[in-house]
């Protein structure tokens, strides 16, 4: 069973730990906001837009998904909206399984589609002003794989 | 009556996150909802200009252009999504 939840509130990012003796690895994914201090202006924070009555609906849906396809024994899909400061965790994936291959496999499916599949609209806020970020072509490839 | 959502840009340049509208006569599909509301003001006419950068979702779900749109639905409107 995979848990998805969206929260404004810093994720908790403690490990995944084996529930019975059937897991064989656990693969966990972070993803946090970065600070592009190279890039001119460097970035002063990212606000997360959704929609809520869609959001924990649509990553129900990514999360069963997964679930059909690979032998998931636990999960979780944790996702922060609101606004966060450059090394905050915006995403947090882990999938139990039996063995490496699905396991990793399954979180990287996860991501692939949270990210072109569900609710969601980032802002970056700069010394120049805040602007809605343009979604990657690439981002839809990586998604466009597992069809 | 029709309850129409917006986010990101698309609320930002519409000027309001919502609306609920009557549904007129002859307007049953995503694509013929969005021809209307751009004729509603110069806000909507900016958000929805470029209808290959506007998303929608019906009923929290995502939808194309021919997906039948009826009195009762929640239509959101929003750019496409950079969640992750």
């Amino acid at each position: 069973m995979i848990l998805v939840r969206v929260q404004a509130e810093p994720l908790d990012l403690a490990p995944l730990l084996p529930e019975g003796g059937d897991t064989g690895a656990v693969v966990t994914f972070t993803g946090f906001v970065r600070g592009d201090a190279n890039e001119l202006g460097g970035l002063v924070s990212l606000t997360l837009d959704h929609y809520p009555a869609m959001t924990e609906r649509a990553l129900a849906a990514i999360a069963a998904e997964a679930e059909r396809r690979w032998p998931i024994l636990a999960g979780r899909v944790v996702h922060r909206v609101g606004r966060m400061l450059p090394g905050e965790a915006i995403v947090h994936v882990a999938v139990a399984s039996s063995h490496r291959a699905a396991a990793f496999a399954a979180a990287e499916f996860l991501m692939d589609w949270l990210k072109t599949k569900a609710p969601f609209w980032k802002a970056e806020e700069r010394a120049g002003g805040t602007t809605w970020v343009e979604a990657r072509a690439s981002d839809d490839l990586a998604a466009a794989r597992w069809e | 009556m029709i309850e129409l959502l917006y986010f990101a840009w698309v609320r930002e340049r519409i000027g309001v996150d919502g609306e609920v509208l009557p549904l007129p006569e002859g307007v049953a599909t995503v694509a013929a909802l969005l021809d209307w509301l751009a004729g509603r003001s110069e806000g909507h006419a900016t958000a929805l200009a470029d209808r290959g950068r506007v998303r929608v979702a019906v009923d929290q779900v995502f939808a194309q252009a021919d997906t039948p749109v009826t009195a009762g639905a929640e239509v959101a409107i929003f750019p496409p999504v950079t969640g992750g």
